[in-house]
């Protein structure tokens, strides 16, 4: 069943085209890999997709629900969670508080609020630093946070920008462990990624943008062997 | 990892650490035996305007301190609660204790209604506006001759003590509980806040109104929600005050002094924590009060000298206030790392 369809989808920032005509659609329980250069339009089409920017035109929409135009906080109650390419944790509050806010969304008892979040936390393996402030982890760890925080609001479709950006080397296998974990549980993913051999190794589909136009989608495979992505994005790709 | 997270689900919800405990209820226990060891009528009005001052920053703590909206005028609601409780004491002879819920409610409907178009402001715009509307209410009622315009209201003393008018002249000390009880019923009401769901969020919106919104907060929603019950922990101050000294004018109760004071003093005792507007109360009204005695009139605005230069200090030294001193694992939830 497809949980999202996105139809001509177009944002310009004065004369610059961010995102434009971008079309695609993603099925219930599999993982959608965006890809594609710096300023491909990436991020802003997760900005559009979850309304924290408002599209100039186009449709989106989510089990055959069009959420074009309607507030970040409607969109997320619907089940669509985020995480962000700049990382926005509560600072000032503890890791455990900071899922706990999300938990809140479906679960209004508050002890029962707080047994979830630890589950959650439990889930990316922070649980020894729930009563750490958000200002006090690391950036893998904070990574980790912004999972937790979103899974706490029980997404069905869950976009996540960069997770494995930023981190070094040794943390990234235990993030894609995590998505995988995560995509295993049920909800949709899609994910926007600089390093393309998790790309390939955890994506159902793969879109590629490149200056705000979607220039392939389709299976990893697919995308490996695409000239004007090899052109624009890959040069020459070595899976291995 | 199990077992870590057995150990993790059996923690108190709440790890307030057991010295926390005894120090509330021994204050308590202190507050309200006070009057009984002869306190004389200054130290009585000291610890009156202590628990006022307190309440009030209390109130502006809600909406700065937990959502993150600096609030310049909120003067304006302490004024509504003041004149609520006047005007119909006044003209209609209304107990205090009825009017008071009124004027809480009037100043919950005008936080709404500043709050729609102003809240969407953010960070120093919403400040500078909420200035303006502060002065604006002090203008209004300075040409409102239902309300005595710029002479103000004089509340008609009684001839004895009266509960019922909330007047007491033979001694403070009534005023002194009445007071108390507001303050102590105030901190448990904040305290609950901020350990209640709507706490969390107004807190995720004050860090993050970006990350809240990807948390089904509507953060527009939320700020008005924290300016209401602000608004309206405001009011019952200005009720009271008003029946203690007995003459109200748009001049004292709508002065843009109140909203920089309270502001102050929760600054100075720690903004966005509980224990800060009682901290900063406790320092800086006998500074003020001590000020005006000894240097006359209304302390020939050399309080205002030292606040300044104590609120520089913490800023610079303390920026999370004087509540900073205190060792998080007593006051936060650390104790289980």
């Amino acid at each position: 069943m497809k949980i999202l369809s996105v139809k001509n989808l177009s944002r310009s920032f004065g004369g610059i085209k961010a995102n434009d005509n971008i079309s695609f659609e993603v099925e219930e329980g599999t993982i959608l890999g965006v890809i594609g250069p710096n300023g491909a339009g990436k991020s802003t089409l997760f900005d559009l997709i979850t309304g924290y920017t408002k599209a100039d035109n186009g449709k989106v929409e989510y089990f055959n629900k069009n959420i074009f135009g309607l507030s970040p906080d409607k969109i997320s109650n619907l089940g669509v969670g985020r995480t962000f390419q700049k990382l926005k944790p509560f600072a000032d509050q503890t890791l455990l508080e900071n899922v706990m806010i999300g938990s809140f969304v479906k679960e209004k008892n508050i002890k029962k609020a707080r047994d979830k979040a630890l589950e959650i936390i439990d889930f990316v393996d922070l649980i020894e630093k729930r009563h750490h402030f958000a200002k006090e982890l690391s950036t893998g760890q904070r990574k980790r946070l912004e999972m937790a925080r979103a899974m706490a609001i029980e997404p069905k479709l869950l976009l996540m920008d960069e997770v494995t950006g930023g981190v070094d080397q040794k943390t990234i296998p235990g993030l894609v462990e995590l998505i995988k974990k995560l995509k295993d549980s049920g909800v949709t993913i899609i994910t926007i990624e600089h390093n393309i051999n998790i790309i390939m190794e955890i994506s159902d589909n793969v879109l590629a943008l490149d200056q705000g136009k979607s220039i392939a989608y389709g299976s990893p495979k697919e995308i490996q062997q695409n000239k004007q992505v090899i052109n624009s994005y890959l040069g020459t790709f070595d899976a291995a | 990892m199990e077992n870590k997270l057995l150990i993790a689900k059996s923690e108190t919800l709440w790890n307030t650490d057991n010295r926390v405990i005894y120090l509330i209820s021994g204050l308590i226990i202190l507050l309200f035996a006070l009057p009984f060891f002869g306190l004389n009528s200054f130290y009585l009005h000291l610890f009156i305007m202590i628990f006022m001052h307190a309440v009030m920053a209390q109130s502006w703590n809600v909406i700065a301190g937990f959502s993150g909206q600096i609030s310049l005028g909120h003067g304006a609601f302490f004024g509504i609660g003041a004149y609520a409780t006047s005007f119909f004491y006044i003209e209609y002879g209304i107990s205090p204790w009825i009017s008071m819920p009124f004027g809480i409610l009037v100043s919950g409907f005008f936080a709404v209604l500043i709050g729609i178009p102003m809240l969407r402001l953010s960070g120093h715009y919403f400040a500078i506006a909420t200035l303006l509307i502060g002065i604006s209410f002090q203008v209004v009622f300075q040409r409102w001759d239902l309300v005595g315009a710029a002479s103000g209201l004089w509340v008609p003393m009684t001839a004895e003590d009266s509960w019922s008018a909330l007047q007491f002249h033979s001694s403070k000390v009534s005023y002194y509980y009445i007071f108390l009880v507001f303050f102590i019923v105030t901190f448990f009401i904040v305290w609950l806040l901020s350990r209640s769901k709507l706490g969390y969020r107004l807190r995720a919106v004050r860090d993050d109104p970006q990350a809240a919104l990807s948390l089904c907060i509507n953060v527009s929603n939320y700020k008005i929600i924290a300016y209401v019950i602000s608004a309206m922990i405001m009011a019952p101050m200005g009720s009271l005050f008003a029946q203690y000294i007995l003459i109200i004018d748009p001049d004292r109760v709508f002065n843009i002094e109140i909203s920089i004071i309270v502001l102050l003093i929760t600054v100075l005792g720690g903004i966005g924590n509980v224990w800060g507007p009682i901290i900063g109360a406790s320092i800086l009204i006998p500074i003020s009060e001590y000020s005006r005695i000894y240097l006359g009139g209304t302390g020939g605005a050399v309080d205002l000298i030292i606040y300044g230069l104590i609120l520089m200090i913490i800023c610079i030294f303390r920026p999370d206030g004087l509540i900073s001193f205190v060792p998080k694992d007593i006051l936060e939830r650390k104790k289980q790392r």
